[in-house]
């Protein structure tokens, strides 16, 4: 009668901790939570759900593969609305609630900067994704930023703008400054400022507009072009950029050199609505399919985005911001592989002291998490002959000028001969 | 730079974009001018007319202003619909003022939601065979894209003014506007002119939907955007006239323009909010209000 007992207290034992070990909260333990917010509505909306769609790609991929370290990836977020004020409540219920493991940032300066105190205060790895030099007064040697400005972010984002003027002849000698009055975009006009002056250009307009609130751009432009500029630099959103474009054409702007840090023109949907109207048009890219900008990993990757970003009703062809969403995620990941380990300060050592390979290219950061050096490529539009999305996934289309290394055509200069 | 050329483009610049912003007014105009009704959703309706002029210009070739035309009339009844929800649930209890207003965010937000599951959050355009392209007149230059909404937005507000001023319709509206009770003793029934008031509101919403999605991209958020324009323009033009809504929009859009010419467009909103401080202290029933 003992033994019966006996036998029926350990099988209840057994069925308790068998039933324990698939509960839920055990099979929680073992994933990997990354959390973070992302702007899935507002003015960064679109391009916040193809790098969230980019991510879930990463995520799949890796827990094909077993995950990291043995345990499943799981990907834990809130929709900040681009509103800069969600971003602290938002991290400190990752943490305080969702009890992630890692963090990483949203999309864009205006969404990083008020995460990063937070990731401070924690001690925590912060991969960054596309923020302008928001790491410039915090000085956090565990951010990361994937966008490849470079180490002086600001002067570095439009570097190669400038250099391809100075080339020219007869050189240009003036220029006219505009951006969005928004954090990134201040920046980025900042910048610009900087390397007038380090290259020689005379400013002769230099403004901002209200962002967001600018309807009508002509008279606007209308001032630029009284101001008669060799160079006009613009830093401004998608909104604006296509106001600009349209603008500028329907006005008659013809400077020398045209474009810099507009925001958009990247975009699909904006191509293909804008067509013939982006010829000439020489801005800041960060992949193109060009034969010099083939990386490991990059087609095998679009591939998977392209089959599912036209039933999310997401940017169809995603060369923008996707890769780059892939590549900081992957860099975590490298990380926590090749440490064998998930302490934050282990993981930050390894990231900030080796090279990774990833889908868009080798990554390496130098001074406050930027890339230790630039590669914002400098693309100029060229022959454009219709609004298909076709003509937008074709080589020699978004033709690189910057930097040399990747450089796969020749600037048509100025601005009105490649219109 | 400030040659007679360059002051005459900002000025015919200013009054074009007024034009649009007077298109994108006329609706509250009717509703919260006249009717007392503040529709905080007046924007998300007109960002809804925006994705259905996109939804049949990308799938059907259809021009945007037949599209703004043609969705007027269903728009119409959608107003209907809500003036009666509205009434019934707040209006007829006198609870109108707070949660009738937290209604119209609601509705806002709504919209907001259902724009974004059908339509994602990519930005949205339309071509036209006169976006992008340009004229002269002497030495004004003219675009297109931005003279179609001024004209569609003059036509508008003229339409309405002549059917307020000279229909029996349009005087039972503004009587209703002026004394209900009043109206209600020589046999008219306030709460249907009311209704057919605010179903008007949300045809013209429709019609400016489909304009601003001429003059530049949409994405379900933008709305927001004009919120504060389009209560500033009714206000500044005087409740109730749909003469004060078109001279204010313009007066908007004029100084808008002027201030991005010449003194940076980073003031351009400051100076028209700041017209609109000076002319409610001086005149606090705006410009043609009684």
């Amino acid at each position: 009668m003992g033994r019966i007992i006996r036998h029926v207290i350990l099988g209840f034992a057994l069925l308790l901790a068998v039933s324990i070990a698939f509960t839920p909260a055990a099979q929680a333990a073992k994933e990997v939570k990354i959390g973070f917010s992302m702007a899935l509505t507002g003015p960064l909306g679109p391009a916040g759900k193809a790098a969230l769609l980019a991510m879930e790609i990463w995520r799949d991929d890796v827990n094909a593969k077993g995950g990291l370290l043995g345990r499943k990836v799981k990907l834990v977020y809130y929709d900040d609305q681009t509103k800069p004020a969600n971003v602290p409540g938002i991290y400190a219920k990752l943490l305080d609630v969702d009890k992630v493991d890692f963090i990483v940032s949203g999309y864009g300066t205006n969404l990083i900067v008020p995460a990063l105190p937070i990731a401070m205060e924690r001690g925590m790895v912060f991969m960054g994704l596309f923020g302008l030099d928001a790491n410039a007064k915090f000085k956090y040697n565990n951010y990361f930023q994937i966008m490849p400005a470079g180490p002086d972010p600001i002067v570095d984002w439009s570097v190669g703008f400038f250099e391809l003027a100075a080339k020219q002849k007869p050189r240009p000698k003036t220029i006219a400054l505009l951006s969005a009055d928004s954090e990134f975009a201040r920046n980025a006009v900042n910048g610009a400022r900087r390397n007038a002056k380090k290259y020689g250009f005379k400013v002769v307009y230099d403004q901002r507009y209200p962002f967001p609130g600018t309807s009508d751009f002509t008279p606007i432009l209308r001032a630029v072009k009284a101001a008669n500029p060799d160079l006009f630099y613009v830093g401004s959103y998608p909104g604006g950029s296509v106001g600009i474009v349209k603008a500028a054409h329907e006005i008659g702007l013809e400077p020398k050199l045209f474009g810099g840090g507009m925001v958009g023109l990247q975009y699909t949907a904006i191509q293909m609505n804008l067509g013939k109207l982006l010829n000439g048009i020489t801005n800041y890219w960060f992949w193109a399919p060009e034969k010099t900008l083939k990386f490991p990993g990059i087609e095998a990757f679009l591939a998977k985005y392209q089959k599912e970003a036209p039933k999310q009703k997401l940017d169809p062809l995603g060369y923008y911001l996707p890769p780059f969403a892939y590549a900081y995620v992957q860099v975590l990941g490298q990380a926590i592989e090749a440490t064998k380990s998930f302490d934050q300060a282990k993981i930050g050592a390894y990231i900030r002291n080796n090279t990774h390979s990833t889908v868009v290219g080798n990554v390496k950061f130098g001074k406050n998490g930027e890339w230790a050096t630039s590669r914002t490529f400098q693309v100029q539009l060229q022959d454009i002959t219709s609004n298909k999305m076709s003509e937008f996934s074709k080589e020699g289309k978004m033709v690189v000028l910057y930097p040399e290394e990747f450089k796969s055509g020749n600037l048509i200069y100025p601005y009105a001969k490649g219109k | 730079m400030l040659s007679f050329e360059f002051i005459l483009n900002a000025l015919v610049a200013g009054l074009l974009l007024g034009g649009f912003y007077a298109a994108l007014s006329a609706g509250l105009s009717l509703s919260f001018g006249l009717l007392d009704v503040v529709n905080i959703a007046h924007p998300a309706f007109i960002l809804f007319g925006s994705y259905l002029t996109f939804y049949v210009n990308e799938h059907f070739g259809v021009d945007p202003i037949i599209a703004g035309l043609v969705f007027a009339v269903p728009a119409y009844f959608v107003g209907v619909a809500v003036y009666r929800i509205y009434y019934n649930s707040f209006e007829k209890t006198g609870a109108e003022s707070l949660r009738g207003l937290v209604f119209f965010f609601g509705l806002f937000f709504l919209i907001e939601v259902i724009l974004i599951i059908t339509f994602g959050v990519d930005y949205r355009l339309v071509r036209a065979f006169y976006i992008g392209k340009s004229t002269s007149i002497g030495p004004v230059g003219i675009a297109f894209r931005l003279f179609v909404p001024f004209l569609v937005g003059g036509i508008l507000a003229t339409v309405l003014y002549l059917f307020l001023t000279k229909t029996f319709f349009g005087r039972a509206i503004m009587g209703v506007a002026q004394d209900s009770l009043a109206v209600q003793l020589m046999g008219v029934d306030p709460i249907r002119i009311k209704t057919v008031a605010f179903g008007i509101g949300i045809a013209t919403a429709v019609i400016a939907g489909s304009l601003l999605i001429i003059i530049g991209p949409v994405e379900p958020t933008i709305g927001r955007e004009y919120i504060g324009r389009v209560f500033a323009v009714t206000v500044l033009g005087g409740l109730g006239s749909m003469t004060g809504t078109l001279v204010g929009a313009l007066i908007l859009g004029v100084a808008e323009s002027f201030t991005s010419s010449f003194f940076g467009p980073s003031w351009a909103l400051a100076v028209s909010f700041g017209i609109l401080l000076i002319c409610l202290a001086v005149r606090p029933s705006g410009l043609f209000g009684r």
